[in-house]
């Protein structure tokens, strides 16, 4: 929530429209959250129609996939290799094939950046960073309508004082990574 | 810099009664409604006004009623299905209308996402007779909601503003400057007179006067900017699309290249004649496109026949639109090329299979106390074949599995009273309630008195978690805190629950399986009503430091804890289990655990 609101104040910056959409309410227990970020001129709606999304950032294997379908075919994905197993999986009412879901998002996505989060975050120093460094991994790409100072700035706005500088390392973490530095 | 910012939708609704000089705003907390009055208790220290959180939604429009009463612009906020615990102030308020402006929101949940129904507040409003609003987009419900104080004013009625999932829980952009200012007289003052008492003589002298009002309501809506027509000359197809519709309908047009007249609709009752009129002239077939019931379409329909109109009107009637879940633009985009060309457009851009995806449905936090009252209960009730009777609230969760610990939920409060009638059918058969401390003072209490007085032996369980937790941790009764900030009287349970005749009551704590275990076990067996009340805070609101961890060497994988219990910080690792690291320390798992292998351990949490 907090990295859409920031991607959506760094577009606004720019003079541009936006909309976000949030999933607020039974699904927050342990459920899937996806978010939904536009911006541009002349918007409609919050949610992106099928195949239309530019990014893809997914904070967990499995709803990565599940997401893949609002993806354009040129579209870009950032894909954390994290898993997040659920109870119905640990129950034997369901199945996790980590391996078949990566080999699947290698196969049918042109744009894609697998990230190991879990360890990313550890380096960052805080087990809630991982949204944020999925931003910095983000910033890294050309095209998009703000610089990568922008959207730290933005996303500084919804942290507090004495998160800060946890948080611009960990978008430092995800700059760095996605450059191969 | 433009002075655009950044808003949800339900806060976007706050500020634009803010602005609009709302003196009272009360709610009941409910997905997707909750920021509107969290959003309105934030600024009204800065603005001046009384916010709260009040125990129903009756209670809630009733204060509001009040306050508008007395010349002041009063707000009310809930989900849809707070709108029938409220329905009965709100039916006769029509008879009688308001004084200052007082506008009702309702937030309605197509999906349904978080609630037990999909209804339509629109069709509600049409059957209240009242006017209702209806925003495509959060800054639309931040101007409507201005105008609707104004609205409401003129008509003397109150005005339902009714946004849905999409628009409450979206962020947009938006230009503040454009709020509709408080009126000129905002002082408070109660005119005494016998129009605000109620009597079958008020009722029909008053019911033309709001039969005459919804013509009014029409006319004024006829110019309203909240309606637009757009012609498209060369094309003979018409789409009339209402609220979060019109977005899906925009942008399927843009995406598929479909010309067509659009008449946008933010006012679906009562419906202003003349666009529709306007666009008969135009279109020789209108397309109708609103998520839910057709109100719309059902007045367009009206007003064609009427006015003799040779239009051939598709919706809902003949099956283009459905009347469940929610729409999309993907979905509207093929509904718009089967009006429009008679089928739709074949869709070979088909994604491929992906590998199966593991289902992943909401369950009960790790730590939640909750979890831990049913497994206790489900212990007790071991051979016993009783019934859970549950409620709505996190612990409607209870039901997953494999707790599966719920065998009915209805609707808020309902737990007490269905438990109570299943007794009455069943007499020899154990009937155990399960509700939160916040729906026990939202409902429970008038059945809880009800068990009481008529002698049901049930057992009721109260979850006191101390918070509203479902809908975003807001404070009740029980809590000794407002909306506002401030503190207040506390409203202890046991002493409530006694005074209410019960005499067997236990307060214990969920994470102590023993105690609680022989509560459990008494209240089930004690002839008459009994209430155990399981106290712990939700874990999202506790302090954390602890956590929990299995040692390999005891384990001897009997599954319990996970087969059992169900934590989600439990899992398998090579087979084995394993706690994950949401693990909250609540030490539960460990009471469960026939081996002893689960030991606590501090919490490696980074550096910070
Ligand atoms: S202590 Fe056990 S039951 Fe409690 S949260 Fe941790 S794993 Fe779950
Ligand atoms: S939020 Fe609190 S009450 Fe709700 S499931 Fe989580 S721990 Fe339980």
């Amino acid at each position: 929530m907090m990295a859409s609101r920031a991607l959506a104040l760094a577009a606004m910056e720019n003079g541009l429209s936006v909309r976000t959409s949030e999933v607020i309410g039974m699904a927050q227990r342990e459920g899937a959250v996806t978010s939904h970020v536009r911006m541009g001129h002349d918007l409609s709606g919050a949610i992106i129609p099928d195949r239309e999304a530019d990014f893809l950032l997914g904070l967990e294997l499995s709803e990565t996939v599940r997401a893949l379908p609002k993806l354009k075919p040129e579209g870009s994905v950032i894909a954390a290799t994290s898993t997040i197993i659920p109870v119905s999986v640990h129950l034997g009412l369901a199945e996790y094939n980590q391996e078949a879901l990566m080999d699947y998002l290698k196969k049918y996505t042109g744009k894609l950046s697998f990230l190991a989060l879990d360890d990313l975050v550890r380096r960052a120093g805080h087990p809630k960073t991982g949204n944020v460094v999925m931003l910095g991994a983000l910033a890294t790409f050309p095209g998009l309508p703000f610089s990568r100072e922008q959207l730290l700035t933005s996303l500084l706005k919804y942290v507090p004082e004495k998160l800060k500088a946890i948080n611009i390392r960990a978008f430092e973490i995800g700059c760095k990574t996605m450059e191969g530095a | 810099m433009s002075a655009r910012k950044l808003l949800m939708g339900n806060e976007a609704i706050a500020y634009g009664a803010a602005e609009a000089g709302v003196k009272v705003a009360c709610a009941y907390p409910g997905t997707p409604s909750s920021e509107v009055l969290e959003t309105l208790a934030a600024l009204s220290g800065a603005k001046g006004f009384y916010a709260e959180w009040s125990v129903n939604e009756k209670v809630a429009l009733e204060t509001a009623i009040g306050a508008s009463y007395a010349g002041l612009r009063a707000l009310a906020a809930m989900k849809q299905v707070g709108l029938n615990v409220a329905a009965d102030p709100l039916m006769s308020l029509a008879y009688i209308g308001v004084d200052g402006g007082l506008v009702l929101v309702v937030a309605d949940d197509p999906g349904p996402h978080s609630s037990q129904t999909e209804q339509d507040t629109r069709k509600f409003a049409r059957f209240a007779k009242l006017p209702v609003l209806d925003p495509a987009t959060p800054e639309e419900a931040f101007e409507m909601t201005g105008y609707a104080f104004e609205l409401s004013e003129s008509l003397g009625l109150p005005v339902i503003l009714r946004p849905t999932t999409r628009t409450c829980h979206a962020c947009q952009d938006i230009d503040l400057s454009r709020a509709v200012r408080p009126p000129h007289r905002q002082h408070s003052h109660f005119e005494k007179g016998s129009d605000k008492v109620i009597f079958p003589s008020l009722s029909a002298r008053r019911h033309p006067w709001l039969n005459e009002r919804q013509e009014i309501a029409g006319e004024k809506f006829e110019d309203s900017v909240f309606n637009n027509l757009i012609i498209a000359h060369n094309s003979k197809l018409g789409i009339i699309a209402c609220g979060t519709g019109y977005n899906y309908v925009r942008e399927a047009l843009q995406l598929t290249g479909i010309n067509a007249s659009v008449l946008k609709i933010g006012t679906p009752y009562p419906l202003p004649g003349k666009p529709v009129l306007e666009l008969f002239n135009h279109a020789e077939r209108i397309l109708v496109v609103e998520e839910q019931e057709p109100v719309v379409e059902e007045q367009v329909i009206s007003l064609a026949w009427r006015n003799k109109s040779s239009a051939v009107i598709c919706g809902k009637h003949d099956r283009l639109v459905p009347r469940e879940g929610e729409l999309n633009v993907d979905q509207v985009k093929s509904i718009i090329s089967k009006f429009s060309f008679g089928e739709a457009v074949a869709d070979n851009n088909k994604a491929t299979q992906p590998p199966v995806l593991p289902l992943r449905t909401p369950v009960l936090c790790a730590g939640c106390p909750h979890r831990a009252s049913f497994y206790i209960f489900k212990k007790a009730a071991r051979g016993t074949d009783a019934v859970f009777s549950g409620d709505i609230g996190c612990y409607t969760l209870g039901a997953m599995p494999p707790l599966n610990a719920m065998d009915a939920c209805l609707c808020m409060g309902a737990s007490i009273t269905i438990a109570s009638g299943l007794y009455r059918a069943e007499p020899h058969r154990r009937q155990v309630a399960f509700l939160g401390d916040s729906t026990f003072f939202h409902t429970g209490v008038p059945g809880l008195i009800n068990a009481v007085y008529n002698q049901a032996d049930i057992t009721l369980v109260i979850l006191d978690n101390s918070t509203t937790a479902m809908t975003g941790y807001q404070p009740h009764p029980g809590t000794g805190r407002t909306a506002m900030g401030t503190s207040a009287k506390k409203i202890e349970l046991a002493g409530l629950i006694k005074a209410c005749g019960v005499e067997m009551v236990r307060e214990v704590d969920p994470y102590d399986l023993q105690e609680a275990g022989k509560a459990a076990s008494e209240a089930m067996n004690y002839p008459g009503p009994a209430v155990v009340i399981m106290k712990r805070i939700c874990v999202n609101l506790a302090k954390k430091g602890l956590s929990s961890q299995i040692n390999p060497e005891k384990c001897v994988d009997c599954g319990s804890c996970i087969e059992e219990f169900g934590c989600p910080a439990i899992g398998r690792k090579n087979g084995r289990p394993e706690i994950l690291k949401n693990c909250t320390g609540c030490g539960v798992c460990a009471q469960i655990c026939p081996a002893g292998a689960i030991e606590e351990v501090v919490k490696e949490d980074y550096e910070s």
